[in-house]
């Protein structure tokens, strides 16, 4: 959910692209993280950890901690806390440790 | 391979600070940060800052990132790099970066680390649910990015940060449960907490959480009460619906770049963990490594700003540069005794003499 009325701050509107995540279409602003994105949309399973198999999202939202790893266009370990969102991509929920060999 | 007199890795208050004066100096310049814009973790401060009017207090973070921002921008000799993610740093000196997936070198004669710090965990059970943040995330979805991070929030910290973003949490339309302590007592400045009080926001100190629940993201958290060994009490359980939690329970330096060029490190818990050893210059034990800011010893911006200033400024001197050294070193440090002085700066102190008890080694080269 967008915050609308800020006492202090201005959220001026971005510019609407549409994405894939899972393979599902959503909007979010160009240039904002994808992560501000997934979260607007309600979705805030990132990730599956690799041993446990639990559930993980986001945790410092400054590209510091690894907790947000996810798979952008095929490509593993982004951290999309910080990864800019652009038209037409696609983000999955990354599952293990993330295999580079299996991109092509 | 690039040439500088100074690079500064990091453009939060501390780097910023710690450019502009090289800058001021007569020095070259190259600022590089890892983010897409200058200002660190200012740009989520929507609250006005305490201190003198030297660091800009009465001023949002906000507007003092921005300021700052103009100021560096406008220095002939500095320049800026954005998305520049610091990767290393050799033996020989030089320092690499990935900017837009390229590999740059750089060879600067002086190097001011301001790497800045990152927010600490806790453990309890199920820590690990999505919607369990770090406070600093939780203000930066919010104050940057426009989103709401949720329904319901408990704050885990009554510290200056725990505090701040409770407030900043109800102005985004967020509900607050409760501001959950584990000491007996409010760490974070009276003016803070008599803020969130007048909100209805309960403060409950000595108090932690036994677990969080949840299936796929966080639903609810058990908090329970502390005795005075700051163990939890059998009995005192509260079951409180949330779907965030913050933890504001602390930040650690993020030193990882001073480790690997060699920097005796020791480990001060009052500054937040492994700090290097730093001279009254901010000069490591390896001579021409400047370190400011948190990643010195985690302490306020508004210190950042100076002791940013000051590696700049002893950056540049060691350079042959800043003939009035002297005085302005002297002014600096004047004015870091002033933001430590009092009970609020009791911690700092304490960190920093352990520090330079400890000594500097020699250089194992």
């Amino acid at each position: 959910m967008r915050i609308k009325d800020h006492p202090i701050l201005d959220f001026p509107e971005g510019k609407k692209v549409t994405f894939y995540f899972e393979g599902q279409p959503l909007e979010g602003y160009e240039g904002e993280p994808i992560a501000a994105a997934l979260h607007d949309a309600g979705i805030r399973v990132l990730r599956e950890s690799p041993v446990l198999h639990r559930p993980r999202g986001f945790f410092c939202a400054i590209g510091n901690c690894s907790s947000c790893l996810m798979v952008v266009d095929g490509v593993p370990n982004v951290r999309v806390c910080v990864e800019k969102l652009r038209a037409g991509m696609r983000v999955e929920r990354q599952k293990g440790k993330g295999d580079l060999l299996a991109r092509n | 391979m690039r040439e500088t007199d100074v690079l500064v890795i990091g453009g939060g208050p501390a780097g910023l600070s710690a450019a502009i004066a090289a800058s001021q100096c007569g020095a070259t310049v190259l600022l590089a940060d890892s983010a897409n814009r200058l200002g660190g973790q200012l740009i989520k401060q929507t609250h006005k800052f305490f201190g003198s009017r030297q660091q800009h207090a009465g001023t949002r973070g906000i507007e003092i990132a921005r300021l700052l921002t103009e100021q560096a921008q406008s220095r002939p000799g500095l320049e800026i790099m954005l998305e520049a993610a610091a990767l290393g740093v050799y033996s020989d000196g030089v320092v690499t970066l990935e900017q837009n997936e390229k590999l740059i070198k750089v060879r600067p004669r002086r190097l001011v680390v301001a790497t800045g710090a990152a927010e600490k965990t806790l453990a309890f059970p199920n820590n690990d649910l999505p919607g369990i943040y770090g406070a600093g995330a939780v203000q930066t979805l919010m104050n940057v990015h426009g989103v709401k991070p949720g329904q319901r929030a408990v704050m885990v910290g009554a510290g200056n940060i725990g505090l701040i973003v409770s407030y900043q949490l109800r102005q985004a339309g967020v509900d607050v449960a409760a501001v959950v302590e584990a000491a007996p007592s409010i760490g974070g400045y009276a003016v803070h907490a008599s803020k969130i009080r007048r909100l209805g926001i309960p403060i409950l100190t000595a108090h932690s959480i036994k677990s969080a629940h949840g299936r796929d993201s966080l639903e609810g958290v058990t908090i329970w009460q502390l005795d005075e060994r700051w163990q939890g009490i059998p009995g005192t359980e509260r079951y409180l619906e949330a779907d965030i939690l913050c933890l504001a329970v602390g930040l650690s330096p993020l030193t990882e770049l001073l480790w690997q060029a060699g920097c005796q490190m020791e480990y001060i818990p009052e500054l937040g963990g492994h700090v290097p050893w730093h001279d009254e210059n901010q000069e490591t034990s390896v001579p021409g490594i400047f370190v400011a800011g948190d990643a010195a010893g985690v302490e306020e911006a508004s210190s950042a700003m100076v002791t940013g200033r000051l590696a700049g400024l002893a950056a540049s001197h060691s350079l042959g540069l800043c003939p009035d050294f002297a005085e302005l070193a002297e002014k600096a440090r004047r004015e870091l005794a002033q933001l430590r002085a009092g009970p609020m700066g009791e911690k700092i102190r304490r960190g920093l003499e352990k520090l330079h008890a400890r000594g500097q080694k020699a250089a194992s080269a």
